[in-house]
């Protein structure tokens, strides 16, 4: 047996399926619905008016719209990962088994205890935070602020990752139509008709608008455009997409809903559209405005569009008995269907002095009462709709008499809706015959040519009078902002326009009141157009009575800027699939594998995962640490340095270009010696380091830090291709061409001895600093007798696809070596063991090498480098710059990162002077102390003295000013 | 998303393919330049309510740099040409001038 619940209409409902039940869950509550249904009519159909509670005054909100502008009935839709906050009941689909719950109340909808509220509105005025919660002034972060934010914000953010797919799509179109009714279907039509490739996006799952539901005829001709379109090569059709953002050369962004109802299918919940139009055509309607009367804002009050929409499309009644409030011809449609569908419409209020037309003329011969040039005063109810008070309009709200009902379809007019065109700089027109602001075709948003790359038609042209070819005569509408016109204070501050933010009529006027003339100011302080609605349904009217209260013409006041997207996108849309290991792609060095085998935990060094450590069965990272350095320091460890960047530079003004790159003297470099080389910007800082070997006579590679390869790269190309053109150099980067293992630790010559190789690695043969080419184990190889840990040790570059073969062939000759794997952060200690800086540590943008003690390595005889003018600037030459040096902690623990020392000085702030900070600091398992570096005022002349560094707890840890040198400060090993 | 076509290799290149350089033309001063004349150079750019011509570096193309002269207000761009250069060629400077009479390329980004 059927059951109808009470407010299904016994007939209509062009797309519901009365056949197809849907059961649903609302605030845990089992209804049903049927195929077809939005979720607000299926509400509606169960009797459910109220939907939620408004976000300031908590008080009881229904839908007042059908579609996309709907500010009031937002629910949270899903459970677990699925859960989604916020969303419009009037443009969900209801599915089968959907659980729903309502927000911003508590502990229910019907009994809310932030309603108290709303009893003191008259204390909550606009800017009521700005001008409570100043003073006393920490009272905002320990108490104001810690309850305000918990009462803010609609809906709940879900806390587990979402399950489902989203894709990305790019796309193609010599135009792109955006809104499937009638003035779209037909511009579609007629762009297709000259050649070229034309899409059409409609937002809603239904092609037509409003023009099916307005028009006799209106669904033959929306087929008929249809079919011709649908026989046309080159034009797509897309349902369920909804254009968001228009950018720049015709840069459209639409959201397309694949399986948003049935997300289990296996295939993208959403697709993230990405087009390139050569032209947008933008026929996307106008929406209608609500009026402003008092208390316009209880359940069962709603457009007359909507209202019309639940009954002819959902065979819904909102109520049964109904009065329309008007300005316009076309609400008296919502009279005709509404009494087609067997309801009973009490009255049609209308402002006007006079309503003749046509459409009046059938609601009059229907023996519906007319009352011209009357208003509502109030309306009477809470949770519903019980009554309205009649009043003229041309007056201050005297009430003539009184009108049972529950539920009013109320319209101020139409506004097109002019976002996409708005987006990237279209600029819009007051016309004052119609009361709206509509695209100006004479400053459409510009393509790359020049020309204009939007254009309006239909509605959203401001043309509502006529639906395509179908006529619309109507008679004229009369713009009423307030109703009645001199509505006192009392009535007023109970007239919402901001029905989600609860901002009222007296809410703008005071805000004029106290200054703020902009609209866009106004609409900060007031909020109005800042709910999740973006002003959709109510910125014209907000802007109106702005304009009413700063005294000026609507135009003068403007609009707020329209900004993308014109409904919200899910971050999960816009992340698509790049998210999880598709979130950005992974380099893997030839030895990734071979680490990941040993359980190397990982460090991410730009796009690389590189490994920190090697823990080996129940050790943790620090104690792997530990080990793996005194593994270097006694035997011999390899390092994968495979990641380090390589930069060949190559040509016969390739010194030339070197001597500018570095500080260094690098043309006078000899073939077969590296020299380590510091790299400024122009600014003079240092940017980054790495060591330079000579190849050939016109031949340089540079190694950068591994974070640095692509940026150095670019930097060396912007000079060449840029500044130095006419100089005869190439760069290439060679980074993933090679992979390179460091070698270290005393025993590293032996190690490498036996791996019968063709280079003499003796040190007279290959001394530090120098390097050889040969092969190594019959492999070619490059063999750099450099060293970042302060040890023996050889760096050894060999073709990418064989570095594994290498790594291994060294692991099985050293395994009686002891010999073992070591990650960056051993690295890192054994470089601050040894005072070698770090790009990244010691620099931060702001350092140059003068500041480090480098000035060994900036050459005194270039007449140019770049940054060298830079680094002559006052500041730079300022004696009193921070400066490297050692710090040794008094008390034996290691100093935290980062901590700065303070002098017993105050500044104007009451802080203390701060004379330097802690830039590296590590417990050393050599040294078997901490050892730190930092950079200290005047630090190198103030060898032993001690520095005061306050902690976070108030303690003080002390540290005394060393060489930052640790370890083997002779060079010995290093050299040997 | 602009779209820029590289003099290079010729691709019509979307903005994700291309690196921002900033103000074209800049003349480098070195170790000789005076304080003020440094300073102008490394800090005081241009940056106009109009026609400006900036560099572009096809990063995810061909990796060379390019100079588009292009309305900062209007999007429209008037064309691109290979960086090797210190001044816009004719043929650029021209169809500036088709769309902006007055506009001078020493007095580019003159602020209004």
């Amino acid at each position: 047996m059927t059951h109808v619940p009470p407010f299904r209409l016994p007939r209509g409902g062009r797309l519901i399926d009365r056949s197809d039940q849907l059961g649903f869950r609302f605030d845990g509550r089992h209804l049903r619905g049927l195929r077809g249904d939005t979720l607000a009519s299926a509400l509606l159909a169960n009797g459910q008016m109220m939907m939620g509670r408004s976000f300031k005054y908590h008080r009881p909100r229904g839908p007042v719209a059908s579609g996309a502008e709907e500010p009031n009935a937002l629910l949270g839709l899903g459970q677990g990962g699925r859960f989604e906050p916020n969303q419009r009941a009037t443009t969900t689909a209801l599915v089968p088994g959907m659980v729903t719950r309502s927000q911003n109340c508590w502990p229910s909808l019907d009994a809310d205890i932030g309603a108290v509220n709303d009893w003191l509105s008259p204390l909550l005025p606009a800017g009521f935070y700005y001008k409570t919660f100043i003073h006393p002034r920490p009272f905002w972060k320990h108490v104001f602020e810690p309850v305000i934010r918990r009462s803010a914000g609609l809906g709940k953010a879900p806390t587990d990752p979402d399950p489902d797919l989203y894709e990305q799509a790019y796309g193609f179109a010599d135009v792109v139509v955006v809104g499937g009714g009638i003035a779209g279907l037909q511009a579609a039509r007629d762009a297709a008709a000259g050649g070229g490739s034309v899409t059409v996006l409609e937002q809603s799952p239904h092609w037509g608008g409003r023009t099916p539901i307005d028009h006799a005829g209106g669904q033959d001709a929306i087929d008929a455009l249809l079919t011709d379109l649908r026989a046309m090569p080159g034009v797509t059709l897309r349902r369920n997409c909804m254009a968001t953002g228009l950018y720049d050369h015709g840069y459209l962004i639409a959201r397309e809903a694949l399986a948003d109802h049935d997300p289990n299918q296996g295939i993208p919940r959403q697709r993230l559209w990405r087009i390139r139009a050569g032209r947008v055509i933008t026929a996307t309607g106008a929406l209608e405005r609500p009026l402003s009367f008092a208390c316009n804002d209880v359940p069962g009050v709603m457009l007359a569009s909507a209202m019309r929409d639940f009954i002819d499309l959902h065979g819904v009644a909102p109520g049964q008995r109904i009065v329309v409030v008007t300005n316009n011809d076309d609400a008296y449609r919502t009279a005709l269907i509404a009494a087609d569908a067997g309801l009973d419409v009490a009255a049609i209020v209308d402002a006007r002095p006079q309503a003749t037309g046509d459409l009046p003329q059938a609601v009059r011969d229907r023996g519906i009462e007319v009352l011209t040039g009357s208003a509502i005063a109030k309306v009477k109810g809470r949770r519903h709709v019980e009554a309205v008070a009649i009043c003229d309009q041309d007056g201050e709200g005297k009430i003539t008499r009184t009108v049972e009902c529950d539920a009013v379809a109320m319209s101020g007019g139409w506004s097109p809706v002019v976002h996409l065109y708005s987006h990237c700089g279209g600029k819009l027109t007051w016309d004052d015959a119609q009361a709206l602001f509509r695209p100006d075709p004479d400053r459409p948003p510009l393509g790359a040519d020049g020309q204009g790359i939007a254009q309006a038609v239909g509605a959203a042209n401001g043309d509502l009078c006529c639906a395509g070819d179908l006529e619309r005569p109507e008679g004229a509408t009369m713009p009423v902002w307030v109703m009645p016109a001199r509505a006192p204070h009392k009535l007023r501050a109970k007239m919402w326009l901001d029905y989600q933010n609860d901002v009222k009529v007296t809410d703008v006027e005071l805000a004029a009141r106290e200054g703020y003339a902009s609209v866009e100011h106004t609409k900060r302080y007031t909020t109005l157009g800042m709910a999740t609605d973006q002003g959709k349904l109510s910125n014209i009217n907000g802007l109106a009575v702005l304009s009413g209260a700063l005294d000026q013409p609507i135009p003068a006041t403007g609009t707020t800027t329209f900004r993308p997207p014109y409904t919200p996108l899910t971050l999960a849309t816009i992340a698509a699939d790049a998210r999880g290991e598709a979130f950005q792609p992974l380099r893997k060095t030839p030895m990734h594998g071979w680490h990941e085998a040993k359980g190397a935990s990982w460090e991410p060094v730009g796009h690389w995962r590189r490994p920190y450590a090697y823990p080996q069965g129940a050790e943790d990272r620090e104690a792997a640490v530990a080990r793996e350095i005194l593994a270097v320091r006694k035997g011999v460890g390899t390092l994968d340095a495979s990641t380090l960047g390589k930069i060949v530079v190559k040509g016969p003004d390739a010194g030339r270009f070197m001597d500018m790159m570095y500080t260094n003297m690098m043309s006078t470099l000899k073939v077969g010696r590296c020299r380590y080389g510091l790299m400024c910007n122009e600014n003079g800082f240092l940017m980054d380091d790495g060591v330079v070997a000579r190849l050939s006579d016109d031949t340089w590679l540079c190694h950068t830090t591994t974070g640095g390869a692509d940026r150095i790269h670019a930097h060396m190309e912007d000079w060449l291709q840029c500044e130095w053109w006419d100089w005869k150099v190439f760069t290439a980067n060679l980074t993933e061409q090679y992979a390179q293992i460091a070698v270290a630790g005393p025993q590293a010559r032996t190690l490498l001895e036996r791996l019968n190789g063709s280079i003499d690695l003796s040190a007279d043969a290959l001394p530090f600093m120098a390097w050889a080419e040969g092969d190594l184990a019959g492999i070619p190889a490059r063999i750099f007798r450099i060293s970042f840990s302060g040890e023996l040790s050889f760096e050894i570059a060999v073709p990418a696809a064989r570095g594994l073969e290498l790594w291994e062939k060294l692991h099985d000759a050293g395994a009686d070596l002891g010999i073992t794997p070591y990650g960056t952060e051993a690295m890192h200690v054994m470089r601050a063991e040894k005072g070698f800086i770090m790009i990244g540590d010691e620099t931060d943008g702001t350092i140059i090498p003068q500041d480090l003690g480098l000035d060994w390595a900036i050459s005194k005889k270039k007449a140019d480098y770049i940054g060298k003018r830079a680094q002559r600037r006052l500041h730079m030459v300022d004696g009193t710059r921070w400066k490297l040096v050692g710090l040794q902690s008094l008390d034996g623990q290691v100093l935290p990162d980062g901590a700065y020392a303070a002098t017993d000085q105050v500044n104007a702030n009451g802080q203390r002077v701060t004379e330097g900070r802690v830039t590296s600091s590590y417990r050393s398992p050599t040294l078997d102390r901490p050892v730190a570096m930092g950079l200290v005022r005047h630090g190198p002349a103030r060898m032993g003295q001690v520095l005061e560094f306050p902690m976070p707890s108030g303690a003080v840890m002390k540290a005394r000013i060393v060489d930052p040198v640790f370890y083997d400060k002779e060079g010995s090993r290093l050299n040997g | 998303m602009l779209i820029l076509t590289c003099p290079h290799c010729g691709i019509q290149a979307e903005e994700t393919e291309l690196h921002n350089g900033g103000e074209a033309h800049l003349k480098r001063v070195g170790p000789d330049g005076s304080d003020e004349e440094f300073e102008g150079y490394m800090f005081a750019r241009r940056n106009p309510r109009g026609v400006h011509l900036e560099r572009w570096r096809h990063a995810y193309g061909c990796g060379k740099w390019f100079i588009a002269a292009r309305c900062t207000v209007t999007l429209q761009v008037f064309g691109t040409y290979a960086a090797q250069t210190t001044t816009p060629p004719d043929h650029i400077v021209q169809a500036v001038r088709a769309a902006r009479p007055d506009w001078n390329p020493t007095e580019e980004g003159a602020s209004e």
